[in-house]
């Protein structure tokens, strides 16, 4: 089962440079560990993005590693980060992404069903009450033209929550939402962190939002400058129940 | 897998317009061949069940496929002897020991025989001459052989042997001469020997050829006619099994020496028109087919294009490359199966709709409508084929797909 002592996830002096010679992450270095809310901050082209995708397992870096849980997903094949990616990883970008030809209901279903682990009906009832837990319960049947943008973000939120991830990777998610909207996305992924112990990670420009966080990590240039934890939630409250990784 | 399939359907639904012209581009595809070969096919079975039916399947010819070896040859196998100048010898055509031959060939299980002698004749009524071809027959065997009692319009094959000098004609002849059943008509053969004989049969096949040129008389009355006493001079055979045939036809020739033509071998010029037949026909649906997988093309491309965040966010989910490329080809085979049965509903269509149309001609075997082969293969190969071309198609636009980088089309989005 999970082992407390190696962090989550970890970032080991990673470096992204493209092709042409772009630097977009340098030397990064980060640990992430069961119920933190990480706001990473940076002006615009700062690399705050590229970060994410590599922490996701999304991207490769060119130098470094990322471990999760311990484990170098180096050497693992595009096959093998896809099934990580599926268990323990959610995603939530700018846009929804949501299929457009799919209920909100079918949509959150999506990850369920590739997983594979629950049959139809406990797929539905793991899809519902997420969307329950969400305040969307009566957009389930609706395909997502027909829901608003915060409706839609949270659809999102709950496809991303899926599979039960420890891990929730958020790329601006707030960036097409009015404040209320936003500051209830925000919500959310606190209680995500402290209640239910997961780890987010979201990036953001908006400084009032990241105060919400318990930690914030600072980009300028690819290059982390500041990583601090804000006071009073310095330690979180342990969840009682931490989602675990399966020893896979 | 069913969320696959379902993801599948899904963006195809979307774009319903376009799926449906790709669709029908295969469906067109498979309706024609099917028609095409229904068409050919039905045509081609018609005519090689003619063929089987009228002809003989085994003919045994008094003749040697190669000129009998001189004896110096006989005697120095491996020497190198150049004869020229060599003459056929004086013998007297027609098969030896017959008789001997043909119990041989009866005894094998299946097959009927019949010996024959054909000969030139003038038929001369009145002032009327005309060259016909005479084929001495024996008819009870004779009619084992062959169709001649089934186009006897007039008389019958019996009257052959209760008349004497009976002769049965055919009905182009029977009018070129003037003649009715009945009449006393003078045969004259090439040797000089001449026959009074009476008009105990008209036959029609349909066939021309034989209408107008060909006769029957007893084989001993040929034989009398031609002055070749008791030559027979073909065998011909008819088999249970006609596929056996020149399996058979060659063994026969190898036994005895006589030239043996089965049926594939007497009709190998139209059987080889039949290759090229078929040869046009799987081209032209070929081409019709390949435009159709282009339309295929077109759509998955087009999807694929369209749906570059979809393949993002499922890349983002965790779903593989496989899993993406799979996604794809699966459009392009739901748009083939679509097409395959649609086309097959058109194909069919089209049969009864070819089947409706009469020609105002006389065709020889009386036809005025197209003959259709009604086969299952038929669009059994045409689906093969369309679903075929269309997972060929998608695969090129599916692996594209697969291979998106997902990140690069968020970092575009946003």
């Amino acid at each position: 089962m999970s082992n407390p002592a190696l962090a989550l996830l970890e970032a080991q002096h990673i470096t992204r440079r493209l092709p042409e010679g772009v630097t977009l992450v340098q030397d990064a270095s980060l640990k992430v560990e069961r119920g933190e809310f990480i706001a990473i901050t940076g002006p615009s082209g700062s690399g705050k993005s590229s970060l994410l995708y590599l922490l996701g397992l999304l991207d490769r870096p060119t130098e470094g590693r990322v471990l999760l849980e311990g484990r170098d997903t180096a050497s693992l094949s595009a096959t093998e980060l896809a099934s990580l990616r599926l268990k323990h990883l959610g995603f939530v970008f700018q846009f929804h992404f949501l299929l457009p030809e799919f209920s909100t209901l079918d949509n959150v279903l999506i990850p369920i069903r590739r997983l594979g682990r629950l049959k139809d009906a406990a797929a539905r009832a793991q899809a519902m009450k997420l969307l329950e837990a969400l305040g969307m319960a009566e957009a389930a049947a609706k395909l997502p033209e027909q829901l608003s943008g915060g409706m839609r973000q949270r659809a999102a939120i709950a496809r991303a929550l899926a599979n039960d991830p420890a891990i929730i990777l958020a790329d601006e998610p707030t960036g097409n939402l009015d404040t209320r909207n936003a500051a209830a996305v925000f919500d959310i992924f606190a209680r995500l962190a402290n209640e239910e112990g997961r780890a987010i990670l979201v990036v953001t420009h908006d400084a009032e939002l990241a105060k919400r966080a318990n930690r914030r990590v600072h980009l300028v240039d690819g290059r982390i400058v500041s990583d601090t934890r804000v006071a009073g939630s310095e330690n979180p409250p342990a969840p009682a129940n931490p989602p675990a990784l399966p020893q896979s | 897998m069913n969320l696959i399939f379902d993801l599948a359907r899904g963006m195809l639904s979307r774009r319903r317009r376009q799926t449906l012209v790709s669709v029908m581009g295969v469906a067109l595809g498979v309706a024609f061949f099917i028609a095409i070969a229904s068409l050919m096919r039905g045509f081609q079975t018609y005519f090689i069940e003619q063929v089987i039916d009228v002809q003989p399947h085994i003919i045994v010819k008094d003749e040697t496929r190669r000129p009998l070896p001189q004896a110096v040859e006989i005697a120095h196998p491996d020497g190198a002897v150049a004869l020229s100048g060599v003459k056929p010898t004086e013998r007297v055509r027609g098969i030896r020991a017959s008789a001997e031959k043909m119990a041989i060939l009866e005894a094998i299980p299946g097959v009927f025989s019949s010996p024959i002698l054909t000969g030139q004749a003038l038929l001369r009524y009145g002032s009327r001459d005309v060259s016909v071809s005479i084929t001495g027959i024996e008819p009870a065997r004779y009619r084992r052989v062959s169709n001649l009692e089934k186009d006897l319009i007039q008389g019958r094959m019996e009257d052959l042997r209760s008349t004497a000098n009976g002769l049965i004609i055919g009905i182009g002849l029977a009018q070129k001469l003037g003649v009715v059943l009945g009449d006393t008509i003078i045969a004259v053969s090439p040797k000089g020997v001449s026959l009074q004989m009476k008009i105990v049969g008209i036959f029609r096949t349909g066939l021309a050829t034989l209408d107008n040129q060909a006769g029957y008389t007893l084989l001993k009355v040929n034989q009398i006619l031609q002055d070749r006493p008791n030559v027979v001079n073909q065998i011909l055979l008819k088999l249970d099994d006609v596929t056996g045939a020149e399996a058979l036809a060659r063994q026969i020739e190898a036994r005895f020496g006589d030239r043996s033509e089965s049926w594939e071998e007497q009709n190998r010029n139209v059987l080889t028109v039949f290759v090229i037949q078929n040869a046009i026909m799987y081209s032209v649906t070929g081409a019709i087919l390949l435009v159709a997988a282009f339309g295929i093309y077109n759509i998955i491309s087009t999807v694929v294009f369209e749906k570059t965040r979809d393949i993002a966010i499922l890349k983002s989910l965790g779903f593989t490359e496989g899993d993406i490329q799979w996604l794809f080809l699966l459009q392009g085979m739901i748009a083939g199966l679509l097409g395959a049965v649609l086309g097959c509903v058109l194909g069919q269509i089209m049969i009864e709709g070819l089947a409706q149309i009469r020609f105002n001609t006389e065709t020889p075997a009386g036809n005025d409508r197209f003959l259709l082969a009604h086969d299952w293969r038929i669009f059994a190969v045409a689906s093969f084929f369309a679903l075929l071309s269309a997972s060929i198609a998608a695969v090129v636009p599916a692996r594209r797909a697969a291979r998106l980088d997902p990140v690069q089309t968020i970092r575009g989005a946003a």
